[in-house]
């Protein structure tokens, strides 16, 4: 949390911290997106990002497995720098080989807005692709493997088939389960749902809810704000590249502290004044 | 109205100029092809010198006429001392020029492969030699092949300059029989008729490939 103090999941499961971000900005060009960002994520926690867009929490994920290079400051991954020791002591930032940020990026499944399967393959191949060619498992070893966690997202019937006959939702779980496949320590979400048809929003939620529920660490940046409440053990806003208010789900919907969280939060009261809706 | 007795003539005489054609296209394909991917995925690498080095030789090739490169090959390399017969100056300037066209397309139909699949590569802990030859390469093979053949025409039609060096091609062997018996209205129909056949079978081999190629 913004002062330091640990966070005890709704779900009592979070743990010691993971992932720390600490100090981290990003300027794109005269733009500064992110300001200093310090933010820990525990081990099994849930952690849902939300915010406006174009306040920096897409970002903010981007950084965690180093898609983006942070201006200043940086991430750790268990007191491990990712991507590059961070400029500090006056010293510049100083990149990591590229095999190192590679391997790194092992630890983190990353599922993009756009999915971005590869259209290429079919949905085994998607998924089996990482634990071939990258962790250098034997092809029918990787097939099982990617076999089983395409079961667990429930497209065990779609194996054979090419991202372009599957709808988007399917496509979706495809990708979760390409980066499940990697055995990553945390899941990276970035904004799921925001390219789906409204009626295929529930069973890629319903596929990250069962992760989250199994323990797995996840950062989840979404608009479902419904989703959000329900899964969180802590729900982060971010406005203009600042932690704004962070809290316990149940604590940040219900009363909001900040006024710009209120502010952000009144966008959504529909949903929370009417329970029955989904 | 036509000599058709010049004609009976020509066809075989034409037929040995096409196979000079079809053997100097042939290893200046192959080479020219061959160089031009390796030099298109270098320019790939990331290794600045090397990229810049291919980019002037790509600006090279497309900012001079291909007759200054072959006069370059066949008249001013033998002063420094390399020498070629004119046969294998003419491959070695057409694989010269066919090598920085082919080198353009790869290079733009890798990038042209949209940011997000290298990215979700980048996701599972990839390389970037790994995302270029298991992701960006078999996705872009396809659209390398009709600019491909493109150049691959040109090449194959361009290889008509070659009788200024007295290579004889399909062209020169033509030009012969019309210095001997001035008839160019057959001869010159005659080699259209020629370069017309040779060209379609090759737009049709392409074709062919093309259609194996994975798509989606």
């Amino acid at each position: 949390m913004i002062d330091g103090d640990r966070h005890i999941g709704t779900k009592g499961t979070a743990g010691e911290p993971l992932i720390r971000i600490e100090n981290m900005t990003k300027t794109f060009g005269e733009h500064q997106v992110l300001q200093p960002i310090n933010l820990e994520i525990l081990e099994k926690e849930t952690l849902v990002v939300i915010g406006a867009s174009g306040s920096g929490k897409t970002t903010m994920l981007r950084c965690i497995n180093h898609l983006e290079t942070p201006t200043t400051g940086g991430v750790y991954l268990r007191d491990e720098p990712i991507g590059g020791n961070p400029a500090e002591f006056g010293l510049p930032w100083t990149p990591f080989p590229e095999n190192l940020v590679a391997r790194q990026r092992r630890n983190f499944g990353f599922v993009f807005q756009r999915f971005n399967l590869f259209p290429h393959l079919t949905a085994l191949d998607n998924v089996a692709i990482g634990p071939r060619k990258v962790l250098g498992i034997g092809k029918s070893e990787a097939r099982a493997r990617a076999r089983e966690q395409l079961e667990k997202v429930f497209l065990g019937e779609h194996i054979g088939k090419r991202p372009n006959q599957l709808s988007g939702g399917q496509q979706q779980r495809v990708a979760i389960a390409r980066a499940l496949a990697m055995n990553p320590i945390v899941m990276l979400f970035d904004e799921p749902t925001s390219a789906l048809d409204p009626e295929l929003v529930k069973e890629v939620l319903d596929v990250i809810r069962l992760l989250a529920e199994t323990g797995m660490t996840s950062v989840i940046v979404t608009h479902e704000m419904h989703f959000a409440a329900e899964v969180a053990d802590r729900v982060t806003y971010i406005d203009h590249g600042t932690i704004v208010e962070q809290g316990p789900p149940h604590k940040l919907f219900s009363s909001p502290e900040e006024e710009r969280t209120k502010k952000f939060l009144s966008h959504f009261h529909h949903i929370f004044d009417n329970p029955a809706n989904p | 109205m036509l000599d058709w007795d010049i004609i009976k003539m020509a066809i075989p005489l034409l037929a040995e100029g096409l196979t000079v054609t079809l053997y100097v296209s042939f290893f200046a394909g192959i080479i020219g092809t061959f160089a031009g991917i390796i030099l298109g995925l270098l320019s790939l690498s990331n290794i600045k010198p090397l990229e810049l080095f291919i980019r002037i030789y790509v600006d090279f090739v497309r900012g001079t006429p291909l007759l200054i490169q072959i006069f370059l090959v066949f008249f001013a390399l033998p002063v420094i001392g390399i020498k070629f017969n004119e046969i294998w100056a003419g491959v070695a300037a057409l694989a010269f020029n066919l090598a920085g066209y082919t080198a353009e397309i790869v290079r733009g139909s890798v990038g042209a492969v949209e940011k997000g699949q290298a990215e979700a590569a980048k996701g599972i802990g990839m390389t970037r030699e790994k995302i270029l030859v298991y992701i960006l390469l078999p996705q872009a093979a396809r659209q390398m092949v009709p600019p491909f053949t493109n150049e691959l025409i040109t090449m194959i039609k361009s290889s008509s300059l070659l009788s200024v060096i007295s290579v004889y091609e399909l062209t020169r062997s033509g030009q012969a029989i019309i210095s001997v018996h001035f008839v160019p209205f057959e001869i010159y129909g005659l080699l259209a008729l020629y370069y017309w056949g040779l060209i379609t079978t090759i737009s049709w081999a392409t074709r062919q490939l093309e259609r194996r190629l994975p798509a989606w």
